[in-house]
């Protein structure tokens, strides 16, 4: 095999997001990751859902499934469960993961097959034209809420973990090498990978995620997680997460506050990783990086060893499957 | 030896064919009772048809109507096709069973009741004012009032177990009673007491007493004076087994996957009367079987249709409700063009309906509930032995083709049963799976010029990188397009394929003379009913004949020849007239149709009488049965 470039990962067809939108940056990174993967272009599928990031799967050289909305889970399920063989990535967003198929979600994250899940998060319909997401702030006042929308939204992080996900990371569009590693972590994880990717719709809900993609102010909104290193973040990066009394606050290093005094990261700690994914604004910066990252059994595995050690008892035949029970001849 | 021939003194009459059915509480294991008597059926050499009837809740309150669970056999010399219509033999555990089932007794019909169960406690919850047994109204009938209780208690009692304990093995006495009565080999219930108790010798030790106290107590009793003999029909040789719908079902799949030479994948969510097949399934991995219990109805068929795209043999079963959860995906399945098979095993609805009771009301659903013109072949079983053939053939047509295939079956052929002739799994027709390789000229949607099948390739070909989706397709390369005329080229195309296949489907077997006065045209669960009602009117001189079609899409090429072969055409379904629409629609025959929808299949009289009338000149437009 010759070595695969970023080129061999992109189709002949035309992308057809709008101009400036996030999902561009994402679809080059991920081209840009692929190929360093070691893996056949043929075994890679990208199996999606509905809603503009699920147009992903057209762009990139690879088999690829767009399927129907808040599906892609439970479609990927059954590919990866008869073909462990291939590289699954789901590509879904806001309103077709957390919102039509949260179900699927849910269940595929505590199977744990050994996929990976992208979920670019804009928190707005986009396709539809920009109605409020499950993932949209109380108030928001889209063409369905005018007066602003009632529902409380969605933690996706929050809810990969409460759902037992084995593996669970937030990365951002813009934040091209971070992402790019995220991607990696994501691939060499035996498990269901779940990723949040903060995405920007510069059409319906542009600059939602302004505070940790603009560069002057981003150091101080955002919290990157770095397993066994303390919380800190901070332009000067002189500011901590602190736990008192069972509750996060953020404080100044500096006047006797040393890192020693502050959280420090465990991604083998889902607890931890739920402390953490409840921060963010306004009082908290936006964590990114893997919340958490532990081995857990696969579900194919445990299906083929099923399968294997039923042949072990019994060969498969078919004479011996109709004969069953009792019988009686009819001369 | 209970082997039917001990029978001392006592008289024995012949009989060709008898109707037993055993009804009690639904704690009462009258199932059970039913299948046990059933393999002794078998066994003694009749040809047999069975149809179980059991409540909705596992444990309704004991000795309630509601409660009632029963279990029917009709078992015969001669050539059999239903259960029966009335009953020779009812057995009753209880007062609520008796109210419940005594309505189809024929007069003159033995009655056999466990006399301890008619307590004025089980009498109120039945109500009953009076106690049928003493106040005369069961005068018609002849009526045998057994102390199964007490029996079963005496025969126990050294075996130190529970009342309760005792309570439950009263079933048995009543199998061995009613084997003696008809010469039933009692050897079949043991074996399967001790396989089934292997873990717990005491109630191997119970049960078996309790069957052969009934066997012995029945043979002594002077309350039975006659015993019956039903002698073997003549049924074609071979080597023969019971089998239910949904057994037979899970194992023309397996077989399939088998010939085809693929992983079998299940992707299911339980549901009344479909989820035997996910059981029976579960425990058949040894042959590449996948089973994945989903968490809804809708990932069971996503799941499925991903393991499809994949490469294997791929299966979502279901009833009813589901099949309106799965609508969606199969809609994509016609669009992507993959092989699938949806079962719909069918009971009574609309929405939670009746989920143990039987219907075929969802015809117009398989046909037609997709938006967008979606067609897909549709095919069903006439009998529980015929599930086999079936899912087989679904198999067969989805992989050929490309394209999802649905199979109806219903709750009646479900957990119905009737002997099956075991074929060898080397008769069985080929399924060829031929996954694309060559890159040469390849297009995801490059089809057979003979099928229009679009080649199935799998992922991990290298050079057949590829997409597939929900969006329009251009006709030859697959990408997305919005082009008017392509959009009506690719509906065109799906169409004719699925069109295409009635040149496979085999002229349409009839029953009864080539032309006549009638055609009766069914299609499901009421072959028996059908069929047999037919043979009567054709004995009686009339000429009627029967058809009964196995695939309702396409329908078969020779059909719209057949209906105008006879004068009228009756279309007899449990539903309010869904084949009848379709083949009023589709060939113009003014077709009549008859309608049962009681969540119980017809009776061989409803037919025979409605097509008298139609004889007759009478009756000549749509009537409930």
């Amino acid at each position: 095999m010759s070595a695969l470039t970023k080129k061999d990962f992109v189709s002949d067809q035309d992308v057809r997001w709008c101009p400036g939108c996030g999902d561009y940056a994402i679809l080059s990174q991920v081209q840009k990751v692929l190929p360093e993967l070691g893996i056949p272009r043929e075994r890679f599928v990208f199996i999606s859902g509905i809603g503009c990031s699920s147009r992903f799967p057209y762009y990139v050289n690879t088999y690829g499934f767009h399927s129907i909305h808040g599906r892609a889970p439970a479609i990927a399920t059954g590919l990866k469960a008869t073909r462990p063989d291939l590289s699954v990535w789901v590509v879904t967003g806001d309103g077709d993961a957390l919102s039509i198929g949260g179900n699927h979600l849910i269940h595929v994250l505590r199977r744990n097959l050994d996929l990976n899940i992208l979920l670019f998060n804009n928190k707005i319909y986009g396709l539809t034209k920009g109605q409020y997401s499950p993932t949209s702030e109380v108030g928001k006042v889209t063409k369905s809420t005018p007066f602003g929308s009632l529902d409380h939204p969605f933690d996706p992080i929050a809810l990969a973990l409460g759902a037992d996900a084995s593996f669970v990371a937030r990365s951002v569009d813009v934040e091209t090498r971070h992402l790019q590693e995220i991607l990696r972590r994501a691939h060499e994880h035996k498990g269901t990978s779940f990723v949040e990717i903060l995405q920007n719709c510069n059409v319906f809900n542009d600059g939602a995620f302004n505070d940790v993609t603009d560069k002057a102010i981003k150091a101080d909104h955002t919290l990157v997680l770095e397993h066994g290193k303390p919380l800190v973040f901070g332009k000067n990066r002189d500011r901590g997460i602190r736990l008192r009394d069972f509750q996060p606050e953020v404080v100044q290093l500096g006047n006797g506050v040393t890192e020693a005094d502050l959280l420090v990261h465990d991604e083998h700690n889902p607890a931890l990783a739920y402390l953490i994914a409840r921060l963010g604004p306004p009082r908290f910066p936006t964590p990114i990086g893997v919340f958490t990252s532990v081995e857990r059994p696969c579900y194919e595995e445990a299906m083929a060893a099923q399968i294997a050690a039923a042949r072990e008892r019994s060969a498969p035949d078919l004479a011996a499957l109709f004969g069953r029970g009792d019988t009686w001849v009819v001369p | 030896m209970a082997d039917g021939t001990a029978t001392g003194s006592k008289a024995i009459e012949q009989r060709d064919a008898v109707v037993i059915r055993f009804a009690g509480d639904s704690g009462d294991g009258m199932q059970v009772t039913g299948a046990q008597f059933t393999t002794e059926t078998a066994l003694a050499g009749n040809d047999l048809a069975t149809l179980p009837d059991f409540p909705a809740e596992i444990r309704a309150p004991a000795g309630t109507l509601a409660g009632v669970s029963a279990f029917q056999l009709n078992f015969s010399s001669q050539e059999i096709f239903t259960p029966g219509d009335d009953l020779d033999v009812l057995v009753a555990m209880n007062p609520a069973a008796l109210k419940v089932n005594l309505g189809d007794l024929k007069p003159g019909g033995i009655l056999i009741v466990d006399r301890e169960g008619f307590t004025e406690a089980n009498l109120k919850k039945a109500d009953y004012e009076t106690n049928p047994l003493e106040d005369g109204s069961l005068a018609r009938y002849q009526v045998f009032p057994v102390d199964v209780t007490r029996l079963t208690t005496a025969a126990l009692k050294d075996l130190g177990l529970s009342a309760r304990a005792v309570f439950r093995c009263r079933n048995f006495f009543c199998l061995g009673l009613t084997s003696w009565l008809y010469h039933r080999p009692i050897e079949p219930a043991e074996r399967w007491v001790r396989e089934k108790f292997k873990k717990s010798p005491e109630l191997i030790e119970a049960n078996v007493r309790a069957l052969r106290a009934g066997y012995h107590f029945a043979e002594s009793t002077e309350l039975f004076a006659v015993s019956y003999e039903v002698r073997p029909a003549a049924i074609a040789p071979g080597r023969y087994r019971n089998i239910t719908g949904n057994t037979a079902t899970a194992l023309g799949l397996v077989a399939a996957a088998q010939t085809a030479g693929r992983p079998l994948f299940l992707g299911s969510y339980p549901i009344t009367p479909a989820s035997d097949v996910l059981h029976e399934l579960s425990a058949l991995k040894q042959f590449d079987v996948y089973t994945f219990q989903a968490e809804d109805e809708i990932a069971g068929i996503g799941a499925a249709l991903g393991a499809a795209f994949g490469g294997a043999i791929a299966v979502t079963t279901t009833s009813g409700p589901g099949m309106n959860l799965k609508a969606e995906t199969m809609g994509l399945a016609c669009a992507v063009e993959l092989p699938l098979i949806i079962i719909d095993i069918q009971r009574a609805g609309p929405s939670t309906g009746m989920p143990t009771k039987t219907e075929q009301a969802d015809l117009l659903m398989a046909m037609y509930g997709r938006h967008g013109e979606a067609p897909l072949p549709i095919l069903a079983a006439a009998t529980p032995a015929d599930c086999f053939a079936m899912a087989f053939e679904a198999v067969r047509i989805a992989v050929k083709y490309m394209t999802p295939v649905v199979l109806l079956t219903d709750g009646y052929l479900a957990n119905g049963a009737e002997p099956w002739r075991i074929p060898d799994p080397a008769s069985l027709p080929a399924i060829p799976v031929q996954f694309r390789t060559d890159p040469r000229g390849f297009y995801p949607y490059l089809r057979d010029e003979a099928t229009l099948s679009r080649p199935w390739v799998v992922p991990g070909t290298p050079g057949l990188e590829h997409r597939i989706g929900g969006l329009e397709k251009e006709y030859l390369t697959g990408h997305v397009s919005y082009a008017p005329t392509n959009h009506e080229q690719m509906i065109r195309v799906r169409a004719r394929k699925i069109a295409g296949i009635a040149r496979e489907i085999p002229p349409t077997e009839v029953a009864g003379p080539p032309e006549g006065d009638l055609l009766v045209l069914g299609w499901g669960s009421t072959y028996g009913a059908l069929r047999e009602a037919v043979r009567q009117l054709g004995a009686a001189g009339h000429r009627v004949a029967h058809a009964h079609l196995r695939y309702l899409n396409p329908l078969p090429a020779d059909l719209g020849d057949l209906l105008g072969r006879y004068r009228r055409v009756l279309v007899p379904e449990m539903n309010l007239g869904q084949l009848l629409r379709l083949v009023r629609a589709e060939y113009l025959v003014d077709a009549i149709g008859f309608n049962k929808i009681q969540g119980r299949p017809f009776k061989v009289a409803e037919i025979t009488a409605r097509c008298l009338k139609l004889l007759d000149g009478r009756g000549g437009e749509d009537q409930p049965a």
